[in-house]
């Protein structure tokens, strides 16, 4: 049976590990919050950027902007959105287990990596597969400007032929106690995006629906990028919290339990010297 | 004929401006564009400049970095990359960039020259928006 002093110091530091993850799981929390206000002020760009795009495409038929050409998908680009830190519970582990499943299957010939987050970089670091790029600093404070120099990047990549096809794996925000881990192609765009070819006639553009077009496709690929960190930070912060509240659950149910196997040491500690101090008046008694 | 505009100004973080003016002014990549309730619809690729919108006789300003706007009869909506009002803007900051943009053209050219002399537009741009306040 385990000392009384053993068993203290034990409560105590179970105690300790409670509080720290209690607090990790307030931060989560809060900053849970505050991504996803910030999902919530992006939508409307999204839908009106969606909405102009549609809109101009129907009136450019000849659609041969770089960033829709498709061609053979010889060698891809696949960026991995991690996070920095861990105790997350499985939200890293789950995208670095699907990029690894598509790298086994090898469902592309060729493949570089594109790394976001310090934890995709240190599973990745050994494993002998070509790195295009690692963006370390850039979840850690993410802004608008660092997802649109990480989508300038992935657009030079593709446009210059490098690369036949980009495609991005990360987690998405659904709840927060769903989050999936989507696999997504980033480039070429998807023409479904681009809607249908019958758009009102009557409308003016200045200058001119391609010049507008053009300008348009690399804004959007920009804002896609920003969505899908936008949503992964958030995913992250969710898993954190759900982490470090099942953390917080099991640290106060060990203390619960060291308390019990505590206050049975320290009956048993008295009971028995009871005993001895009966029986020892009872010896004395007799005689 | 629709008697008012509602004018919407998104920025990919946040909703600038939702409200029902009488006119506005854009900065369209070919010049100003003026418009008045009831235009014809129209989609136009804004550069860097000065938005402004009228609600009777009240005018506000807007410094605007780069985007769309799509006008209908009744609406505007701007998609704009930078959108701020006069009292958001750092002045000092706009200064000191109109000056460091200032001295790199000079030295620079080609693609470099074009880089400094947007950023160089864009301090214009807010310090003149700025001073509108």
């Amino acid at each position: 049976m385990p000392s009384r002093l053993d068993l203290r110091r034990r409560i105590r530091s179970v105690k300790a590990t409670e509080q720290i993850t209690k607090a990790m799981k307030m931060v989560a929390a809060a900053r849970l919050r505050r991504w996803q206000a910030r999902i919530l002020e992006a939508r409307p760009y999204a839908e009106e950027l969606a909405l102009v795009l549609r809109r101009v495409a129907a009136k450019v038929p000849e659609r041969r902007h770089p960033l829709l050409q498709v061609r053979p998908e010889e060698r891809v680009a696949l960026v991995v959105v991690t996070g920095d830190k861990g105790l997350c519970g499985a939200f890293n582990a789950n995208v670095l287990r699907e990029v690894s499943t598509i790298l086994e299957q090898r469902r592309f010939p060729e493949v570089e990596l594109t790394l976001v987050g310090r934890k995709g970089l240190e599973y990745f670091r050994h494993k002998g597969i070509p790195l295009a790029s690692q963006h370390l600093e850039l979840m850690g404070r993410l802004t608008p400007e660092g997802a649109y120099a990480l989508s300038r990047e992935l657009r030079e990549t593709f446009e210059s032929g490098r690369v036949d096809a980009v495609y991005v794996v990360y987690t998405h925000f659904k709840s927060l106690l769903q989050q999936r881990v989507q696999v997504e192609k980033l480039l070429p765009i998807e023409r479904e995006q681009l809607g249908g070819e019958n758009g009102e006639a009557s409308v003016l553009f200045e200058p001119t629906p391609q010049a507008i077009l053009h300008a348009l496709l690399p804004r959007h690929v920009d804002f896609q990028v920003w969505r899908i960190l936008l949503d992964s930070v958030t995913a992250e912060h969710a898993a954190r919290m759900v982490a470090m509240d099942a953390a917080s659950k099991n640290a106060s149910e060990m203390i619960d339990r060291l308390t019990l196997t505590y206050n049975r040491v320290r009956q048993a500690t008295i009971t028995k010297e009871l005993i001895e101090i009966v029986s020892g008046a009872a010896a004395l008694g007799g005689r | 004929m629709a008697e008012k505009l509602r004018l919407k100004v998104v920025t990919p973080t946040r909703v600038v401006v939702d409200a029902l003016v009488d006119e506005v002014q854009l900065p369209g990549m070919l010049g100003v564009l003026g418009i008045l309730p009831g235009h014809a619809p129209l989609v136009a690729s804004l550069s860097i400049g000065e938005l402004m919108y009228r609600h009777g006789l009240r005018e506000s300003y807007l410094a605007i970095q780069w985007g769309f706007a799509e006008v209908g009869p009744d609406a505007v909506t701007v998609l704009a990359e930078v959108a701020e009002r006069p009292e958001e803007i750092d002045v000092q900051a706009a200064q000191e960039a109109r000056r460091r943009a200032e001295e790199a053209l000079r030295l620079a050219s080609g693609e470099e020259f074009a880089h400094h002399k947007t950023v160089l537009e864009a301090a214009v741009t807010r310090l003149k928006v700025a001073a509108r306040r």
